[in-house]
């Protein structure tokens, strides 16, 4: 069973397509391999900038013959469907054989193929690989035509075992497979051959090559935590970084230096930012002080001065950069202490989207609208709406503008400089929140009100111009934003009604509209042009269709959030076809209540009585043309099973009345599932349809109770199973 | 013998340069030597070396192409009044384009970096991931920016399209910024501190010495002086005339010959394109406008690559040889 080494080797691939690429290579070359009948035992891929490798272990040697039969068709078969079995095939009449078919003879068809040596398809399906792998972005080079992410220079292709190693001769596009690779740019010796995996992993760390990524990011956080530690500080984590740095350097040398101390009174977040993104460096904390106070950069060699020409050269660049950071940042607290109020003006400057106004004017529907929410959420109006006219006014800072990452963050400096109390400062860092899935759910009332108004207003605003989310198309993240609120709505329990926010946000634009048309009066040529073009289109009077529209997206994106929570769509149609089900707290506590009970015992067995009862009255009251809802008497019951039936639904109607009008759900749906009991037994042992109608009409008038017991709580038909 | 004069080489590179104009007449020796065509700079206001004809045009067709040569190039809204340590409307690109790109183009450029002093052993150098997109030429590209010790101090890009055109064959296009990488060779904080000349020599200039002035007069002018409605008037003249020009029918009468005017066309080209940047740095053209600006000016891009792929110098190889057979 020899092993198979493939390294494609070539100019500096980006890092953040090496994962992708490692796993495309081995999926790629493995799934071509096994398709032509080889195995193999395992497999490695690694990636280094300059390099992709695939190591297989314990691959046969040559693939297993293969015998196919198929049937064609009966020998007295037209001519044409005889010669098409026969192009389908690749043989010839002579080749096939006549074999009996229940009645009739017809032609078989028996290829068989030989084993083939592994070198053979390995070389074929490398080149398959190489020739359509999926790079997000790949080029052509000098005058060929093969397209790779940046110039392939070398393929490494062997096979090896006990008694040595083979090249697997192939060649793509004019480059030979071989048995050679290079080492570190810098400090490698050249090009040199290599045996085996052991023997081609060995050399290339003789040659300052670290091959396995994970290994580098080993020696990068491990080293960085050696450097703060022997100066008192501590790295400040960063994943993404780590393993993108991991992918720039084959060697990685660790260097650390210390910020100089006219930079040192930055916001921590400006100055983490500054480096990460512009020089890809890791932050060191002081732990007692919380402040950044030194840099660590990964360099890619190690030199004859231990790096302190690289970093001095670093310390230069950095220096330049946080000066920028500097400037900003005294440039905006000058206006941030004075109030922000040019912010606010320049943000009328600033479109938003061409049909939705500018900036200021989407802030004066968030205020006005986070004014509306506060009471919901416990937060005072007049701060709530305060704290919205603030939250975006660093859109317009010289620090955001180079990172706009540090929106909000800014925003809350800024806002406590200008003399806003935490609350208000908070929510312009908060109320983006929360973004990703893995963000954590703004708590303070005011910064949830703000929070949900701007993620409100996003939502009624591109609805109200129509444009909605389609397929996979989502350029606004609405999708995102409706998360947001209903992450907002239940992480925060609030009760509101989703429609009477979208009918109060919607019928701002109506009233947007009428301010346009003043405001442009006195805007400038230019403005006016933007205005006038698109105005007319997106005054839209009737918003019932909106709301409607709006509210089924929320309960779509609320399905796809319950399913991870184990929530089945059935069970939430179930619930969405209740009173309130526009307040997302109150159906997603319906919800929960009903999922619950249906995993129980009594549960799953109450819905199916439940199904039973309702399909005979359904069923009956079509055939009889009349509906069923006459109190049934419980003098005409004739069993201790009906008497019981009778009241067990008294007792649990008794119990559900009241818990539903408390909106506990829990304890209206344990009741209605004790109702399994006598809801079974009344069925095993009783006749709906006898002879006698007045009995016959009172059990179903008791079917119809049970119905109308049950479906106070949720739409049961709509639950499968 | 071989190896003594290499030797002398590298340790003659690895000295450091005392000039900013040291380091331009080494890049020129450097890539000299490798054969390329050293050309001078386009006789007209760019924003970048990528736009002298010499890298558009020529990326363009299969004939092979060597080309290196400094290119002052002006971007009108970095303009600052000679007072930021190292931003300026006008600056020095070199350039490199090569056509089709060698195999050993990276070594090639490693070298050059040790031609003006950066000791290759000491210094660490990186190709970090960076696309080239230039959307007023219609072009693209893949590549890297090279790092020196964290710096970006070149640009490094495969060209894959140029004008709308498949650049077949891909050529290699090295940008440096001169100006910040001669200060970081020569360890000077501000741009105007730097050496121009040599410091010995009995006049020494700075690079201050020679722009501070010039970079005041052109901040003013930029962002306050020139005339907006007659910048706008050029523009909509250059677009035309670049439009005109390449309407002329193919055959010049007066001569019999097939001349197809895809240079002069293209001198319009580069003129809207830098009227656009003055009007911009003017802050007269919104933001839903500027889109449309650019899209104006990458038609006309498009249309004088399209000529010069009629032309002689711009025509594929094959085509020649199916006219000739």
């Amino acid at each position: 069973m020899p092993d198979l080494l493939i390294e494609l080797f070539s100019e500096e691939i980006p890092a953040r397509m090496q994962g992708a690429a490692r796993e495309a290579l081995k999926k790629l070359v493995t799934d071509g391999l096994v398709e032509a009948g080889l195995t193999y035992s395992g497999a490695g891929t690694f990636s280094t900038p300059r390099r992709l490798v695939l190591a297989l272990e314990g691959l046969s040697s040559e693939s297993r013959p293969t015998r196919e039969e198929r049937k064609g068709p009966r020998t007295d078969a037209p001519q044409a469907a005889i010669d098409g079995f026969l192009r389908s095939t690749g043989l010839s009449l002579d080749q096939l054989e006549k074999r009996a078919d229940k009645k009739a003879e017809v032609w078989f068809a028996v290829v068989e193929k030989p084993g083939r040596a592994a070198a053979e398809i390995i070389a074929e399906v490398l080149e398959a690989a190489i020739r359509n792998f999926p790079w997000p972005k790949s080029m052509r080079w000098g005058t060929g035509s093969l397209r790779w992410v940046r110039p392939l220079h070398s393929i490494l292709c062997i096979l090896h075992d006990e008694a040595g190693a083979t090249v697997v001769p192939l060649s793509v596009d004019g480059i030979p497979s071989g048995d050679t690779t290079e080492g570190h740019r810098f400090m490698g010796p050249g090009r040199f051959a290599v045996t085996s995996f052991e023997d081609y992993a060995a050399k290339l760390r003789r040659a300052k090559v670290m091959l396995d990524q994970a290994e580098r990011e080993e020696a990068i956080a491990h080293g960085a935590k050696n450097l703060t530690f022997a100066a008192g500080l501590e790295v400040v984590e960063d994943r993404a970084l780590l393993t993108e740095i991991a992918g720039l350097v084959e060697w990685p040398v660790p260097l650390m230096g210390q910020i100089p101390e006219a930079f040192l009174g930055l916001p921590p977040e400006v100055l983490q930012t500054s480096m990460r993104e512009h020089q890809k460096f890791f932050s060191a904390r002081n732990p007692k002080t919380g402040r950044i106070e030194a840099f660590l950069t990964v360099a890619n060699i190690e030199t004859p001065d231990d790096g302190a020409t690289i970093l001095a050269g670093n310390l230069k660049v950095l220096t330049a950069r946080l000066s920028d950071a500097r400037f900003f940042w005294e440039n905006d607290l000058r206006v941030a202490k004075a109030g922000m109020q040019e912010w606010a003006e320049g943000l009328t400057h600033v479109t938003f989207q061409s049909k939705l106004g500018s900036q200021s004017d989407r802030i004066a529907r968030i205020a006005s609208l986070a004014r509306e929410i506060a009471p919901l959420v416990g937060a005072d109006p007049d701060q709530a709406e305060h704290a919205a006219r603030l939250a975006k006014l660093d859109l317009r800072s010289a620090m955001v503008g180079e990172f706009p990452e540090l929106q909000g963050v800014m925003g809350r400096y800024y806002a406590l400089q200008a003399g806003e109390p935490e609350a208000v400062a908070n929510a312009a860092r908060d109320h983006y929140s929360p973004l990703g899935p893995s963000d954590a759910v703004p708590s303070e009332p005011v910064s949830v009100a703000v929070a949900l108004a701007d993620k409100l207003d996003t939502l009624t605003g591109f609805w109200a111009i129509d444009e909605k989310p389609t397929g996979s198309k989502d350029p606004f993240a609405l999708r995102r934003a409706a998360l947001g609120v209903i992450r907002l709505v239940l992480g925060n329990d609030i009760n509101l009604s989703l429609t009477k926010l979208f009918r109060t946000a919607l019928g701002d634009y109506d009233y947007r509209t009428a301010r346009h048309d003043s405001l442009s009066r006195g805007a400038s040529a230019d403005e006016m042009k933007i205005f006038s073009g698109s105005l007319e289109g997106w005054i839209r009077p009737a918003h019932d269709e909106d709301v409607a529209s709006l509210l089924a997206f929320f309960h779509d994106r609320l399905k796809v959030f319950l399913k991870d929570q184990g929530i089945r769509h059935d069970v939430i149609d179930a619930c969405l076809a209740m009173p309130g089900s526009d307040d997302l707290a109150l159906l997603v506590k319906r919800a929960t209540a009903l999922s619950d009970t249906l995993k129980t015992e009594d549960g799953k067995n109450l819905l199916q009585g439940y199904k039973r009862a309702n399909n005979i009255l359904t069923q009956a009251e079509e055939k009889d043309g009349v509906e069923y809802s006459f109190g049934p008497d419980p003098k005409l019951a004739e069993t201790d099973e009906e008497r019981a039936l009778f009241a067990a639904l008294d007792q649990a109607e008794a119990k559900i009345t009241p818990a539903m009008q408390a909106e506990d759900f829990a304890t209206a749906m344990q009741a209605m599932a004790a109702l399994r009991g006598p809801i079974d037994a009344f069925f095993d042992t009783i006749q709906i349809n006898t002879d006698n109608q007045i009995i016959r009409r009172n059990r179903l008038n008791l079917l119809h109770r049970i119905r109308a017991i049950c479906s106070g709580t949720a739409d049961l038909t709509k639950v499968e199973g | 013998m071989a190896q003594n004069s290499a030797n002398q080489a590298a340790d003659q590179g690895t000295t450091t340069p005392r000039s900013f104009q040291e380091i331009i007449l080494r890049l020129q020796n450097y890539w000299a030597d490798k054969g390329c065509a050293v050309l001078q700079p386009y006789d007209m206001e760019v924003g970048a070396g990528t736009f002298h004809p010499a890298t558009t045009l020529r990326s363009l067709g299969t004939k092979p192409w060597a080309a290196a040569y400094v290119q002052p190039s002006r971007r009108p809204t970095d303009g600052r009044y000679g007072e930021n340590p190292n931003r300026l409307q006008h600056y020095y690109q070199y350039q490199v384009i090569i056509k089709p790109s060698p195999a050993n183009l990276q070594e090639l450029y490693l070298g050059s970096l040790k031609a003006i002093g950066i000791d290759l052993g000491l210094h660490d150098i990186r190709f970090v991931e960076d696309d080239w997109e230039s959307p007023t030429l219609g072009a693209w590209g893949l590549g890297w920016e090279v790092w020196c010790d964290g710096m970006e101090v070149s640009q490094f890009t495969y060209f894959q399209q140029v004008g709308g055109h498949d650049c077949k064959p891909v050529s290699g296009e090295l940008t440096y910024g001169l100006e910040r990488l001669a200060m970081y060779v020569m360890n000077v904080g501000h741009v105007m501190d730097m050496p121009f000349n040599n410091p010995d020599a009995p006049i020494p200039l700075t690079y201050g010495d020679i722009f501070r002035q010039t970079e005041e007069e052109y901040s003013r002018h930029n962002f306050d002086g020139a005339t907006t409605e007659m910048l706008f008037r050029h523009f909509e003249d250059a677009e035309a005339e670049c439009q005109r020009l390449l309407d002329f029918p193919p055959q010049d009468p007066k001569t019999g010959k097939t001349i197809i005017m895809a240079h002069p066309a293209y001198d319009q080209t580069i003129k809207a394109s830098h009227l656009f940047n003055l009007l911009d740095a003017r802050g007269v053209i919104s933001v839903t406008e500027r889109q449309a600006y650019i899209g104006r000016v990458r038609a006309l891009a498009k249309k004088c690559a399209d000529a010069f792929r009629q032309t002689e110098a711009g025509r594929d190889a094959e085509m020649t040889a199916e006219t000739t057979a």
